[in-house]
Order: C-alpha cells, then sequence, then structure tokens
C-alpha cells in the first residue's frame, strides 16, 4: 500500500470516531490521543477500525510503539510489507 | 386498561416531544418494549413500555410537545376486549392556538409527513382542508412542506442541543450541590494484579474482543454496592429507597460537549465479556443519539473515569436522586511499599462521593476498601 493510501486509510478511521478531526491540523509528531481527545474506548475502537480495513491485528503489547501518528503510520508500514 | 404515560426519562427531564409511535392502535406490546421516540433535551430516546397489553389508543401525535407524566396512549390488558365506546381520537393540543385541521388533511398530511402548522388554510376558521394539504405539495410551497416534513421528525439541531444538553446539565447538578450534602473519600489502589490479570486475558483476544480496565472497575463498583446497599438507590420523597439490582450508570462525554451517564443494567452479575460489549454499545449509542429509556432513568449509581483526560483523581458530583459516585483518575507508575520495599507501582486514585442523608464516612470507608480489594482479585470479578 502507499503512503499516502495508508495515511488517508488511518485519517478516514480516526475521522469515523471523532469525526470533527480536520486533517490539516493533526501534527504528525505529538500524541495522537491528546490532539484528538481519545479515551481507551475511543483508542480501541481505533485500532478496531484499523483492524477491519487493513486486516493488522494490532496486540496489546505494542500499543506503547503507537503514540503519534507518524509511529502509527511507521508501524502500519512495517507490519503490512 | 390501562394509561401509557410518559416517563421522566432523566431528573431534568420536564418535557419531551414524540418524534415517532413505533406501535399502532391493536398491536400487542410486550414488557420492555420500544414502543415510542421521544426528543427529550439531551437526545431522542427509545421509549419502553413495562406491560404487556394491546394498544388501545393513541392520544398523542408526533410532533407533539408534552410534559412528563401525559398520557400518551391507552393499553388494553392481556385478554381484556374494547369498550364499546369507539377510541377517543389524538388529544387535541392543549394551547387553543392550534389550528383547525380536517380529518382528512391530517391523515394525508400524516401520510405525506407534511406539518399542517405551516400551511395556510382555506376552511372554515382557516381551518386546514385536504385540498390545501394537496395544493401545498404540489404547488409552490411544496418545499416548505418538504421543510415541513424534515421538521416534524428532526430532532432539534446541533446546537440547540447542545444548549439544551447543558441546561439539562446544569439543572441536575444544581440540585445535586443544593440538596445533597455530599462527603467524599478517597483511596489510592494498586493496579499491578488487575494491569496482569488484563494483559494475559487479552493476549489471546481478537482486538475487538479485548478488555478495559474501565470494565474491571464497573464490575468491582457493582459488586461492592451490593455489599453496601446504602450507595446504590435512590433518595426520594425525604427518604431513602435501596436498589435491588446494580445498575451502573457510565459518565460518557458527548463529543461536541456534555455528558450522559446511561446504565449498565445488572453490572454485578455480567461476565466482563459481556459488560464489555454492553459498554462498547452503549458508548456508541450514547454518541449517536439512540438510547433507550430505562437506560436513562435506571442507574442506581454512577462511576466516571476521568483517568483518560490525566488527572489524578476526581471529586464527583452525585447525580440525583442517586446516592453515590464513584470517580477513577489517571493510571500512572507511582513510588509504592509493598512488603517494606519501595517499588514503582501502577496505582489509580478511586474516589466517592456519596450523600450523608443516607449514608456516613465510616460506611463509605468499608465501601472503598471492599472496592480496593475486589480490585486485587480481578480473577474473581
Amino acid at each position: 500500500m502507499e503512503d499516502e493510501q495508508l495515511r488517508a486509510t488511518v485519517i478516514a478511521t480516526l475521522r469515523s470516531i471523532a469525526p470533527e478531526v480536520e486533517e490539516s491540523e493533526l501534527r504528525d509528531d505529538r500524541p495522537l490521543r491528546q490532539q484528538v481527545d481519545l479515551d481507551s474506548m475511543d483508542w480501541l475502537n481505533f485500532l478496531i477500525g484499523l483492524d477491519r480495513a487493513l486486516e493488522v491485528d494490532i496486540p496489546e503489547s505494542d500499543y506503547g510503539r503507537l503514540v503519534t501518528l507518524a509511529e502509527v503510520l511507521a508501524y502500519l508500514k512495517l507490519r503490512l510489507a | 386498561m390501562f394509561d401509557f404515560k410518559l416517563p421522566s426519562l432523566g431528573a431534568d427531564m420536564e418535557e419531551g416531544k414524540l418524534l415517532e409511535w413505533l406501535v399502532k392502535p391493536g398491536d400487542t406490546v410486550d414488557k420492555g418494549q420500544v414502543v415510542a421516540v421521544v426528543d427529550t433535551s439531551k437526545a431522542a430516546v427509545d421509549v419502553e413500555i413495562w406491560h404487556k397489553g394491546t394498544v388501545h389508543a393513541l392520544l398523542v401525535g408526533p410532533g407533539e410537545k408534552i410534559p412528563v407524566g401525559t398520557v400518551l396512549a391507552t393499553v388494553l390488558e392481556p385478554g381484556e376486549t374494547a369498550p364499546a365506546a369507539a377510541p377517543p381520537a389524538l388529544r387535541p393540543a392543549p394551547s387553543g392556538a392550534r389550528k383547525r385541521i380536517s380529518p382528512a388533511a391530517r391523515r394525508k398530511a400524516e401520510q405525506l409527513g407534511v406539518d399542517c402548522a405551516l400551511i395556510a388554510g382555506t376552511g372554515a376558521d382557516g381551518a386546514v382542508t385536504l385540498a390545501d394539504i394537496e395544493r401545498a405539495v404540489a404547488g409552490g410551497t411544496g418545499t416548505a412542506a418538504a421543510e415541513a416534513a424534515k421538521a416534524l421528525h428532526r430532532p432539534a439541531s446541533p446546537a440547540d442541543r447542545q444548549a439544551e444538553t447543558r441546561r439539562a446539565i446544569a439543572a441536575a447538578m444544581s440540585r445535586s450541590k443544593r440538596e445533597i450534602p455530599h462527603y467524599y473519600l478517597f483511596e489510592t489502589v494498586a493496579l499491578a494484579r488487575a494491569q496482569q490479570w488484563l494483559t494475559v486475558a487479552n493476549e489471546g483476544r481478537p482486538i475487538a474482543a479485548r478488555l478495559l480496565l474501565a470494565v474491571l472497575q464497573i464490575k468491582a463498583v457493582a459488586r461492592a454496592v451490593k455489599r453496601y446497599p446504602e450507595m446504590n438507590g435512590y433518595f426520594r420523597d425525604g427518604g431513602f429507597e435501596p436498589a435491588e439490582s446494580a445498575h451502573v450508570g457510565v459518565a460518557i462525554s458527548l463529543r461536541q460537549g456534555g455528558l450522559i451517564a446511561p446504565a449498565l443494567h445488572d453490572a454485578d452479575r455480567k461476565p466482563l465479556e459481556q459488560l464489555m460489549r454492553e459498554l462498547t454499545d452503549l458508548v456508541k449509542r450514547t454518541r449517536a443519539g439512540s438510547l433507550r429509556g430505562s437506560e436513562l432513568t435506571d442507574a442506581t449509581i454512577t462511576v466516571t473515569n476521568l483517568g483518560d483526560q490525566g488527572v489524578e483523581g476526581v471529586v464527583g458530583v452525585i447525580h440525583p436522586p442517586q446516592v453515590a459516585l464513584v470517580g477513577f483518575g489517571r493510571v500512572a507508575l507511582r513510588p509504592w511499599v509493598e512488603d517494606g520495599k519501595l517499588c514503582a507501582m501502577p496505582t489509580v486514585m478511586a474516589s466517592l462521593a456519596a450523600d450523608h442523608r443516607v449514608s456516613d464516612g465510616h460506611r463509605g470507608a468499608l465501601f472503598m476498601a471492599e472496592l480496593r480489594e475486589l480490585l486485587q482479585q480481578p480473577q474473581d470479578l
């Protein structure tokens, strides 16, 4: 999957949880959950959404590597490779 | 025959607007069946009926605003036959200012979803006639009629809804602070066991079946109130009514602002997997604005979790007529002494706000100790 396509999928999944998100306001290098106000239920639903869209089951032990948007994208790229 | 009345769907609700009937005269209804959709200040709510029977007559029409306690419909008991007299027609609106509408016009308007209030009547005394409706739909006012149809079924606009939600919260919380003599207790709870248990429990699970710590917290609260019933129930008419069941209200923030705390029914008795599914569903439906009446009214105690927002602890405001609220703060590694040794321990600050008319700090403290111990035995939850 192309980087841009992956990014679009991640943003779309995020917006299904938090419809008010504006992509232009997201900073790739800041903690995602703080920027978007995701509680633990929202976060789980975000990961469930990614699992459905990309068929990547993210184990709980990897949550710590998924803090910023950049990290999420890098992690998914690696898993999809 | 009995009356089906508009229930109060929250301590702060005084009136509602009937959006839609899901039953018609002659339909049989079952206990717990959703029979109508009512717009409250906070959300469109599916209202259930709590008696079996057969719908006899609907007395309030869609679009009408009615106070709590208004008879919405009459229902025949099982086996009862309808009285000889014809069922009454839809109740006329309480205000005399309502338009006169011919029955044929009303039926046509209902079929087409047209709001007669927006149509100029040409009949006697300005009554809206069938011809007026047909003209309105076919002619230049067709768009107005379409708008009217939308207005009839559309809940309030987001901005209105937000203002109404804020007003409803203000009313309930002001009442709480005015009437309830709160006392507050705090306890820092070690969560190493709970977290280890969750890690193992979630390891083999597909992502959609994983459990959150919040579910353990809710279940522990539900179990603890069964031992300390003075935290569970309602203070009404000058006295405490303990509740038989532990229906835990879960404070859920709405993305556009405000919050609702619908009930997870019988949280003490349900397996964690089921509670997790129900919690996920409840959050989804709360945010989508499709809750059931019983979910809005049944909570016997509330749990609020503000840890995701990064605060250490919560000093809660009890949701009347409930008598207690348990708050949880952020889970973080903190210095801790166990077996005489200093270690880094994941902990959470649990807090209790309770009603001093019903219980005292001593019982509150025992309740909190019970909660702490339950969270040390996650495998038994």
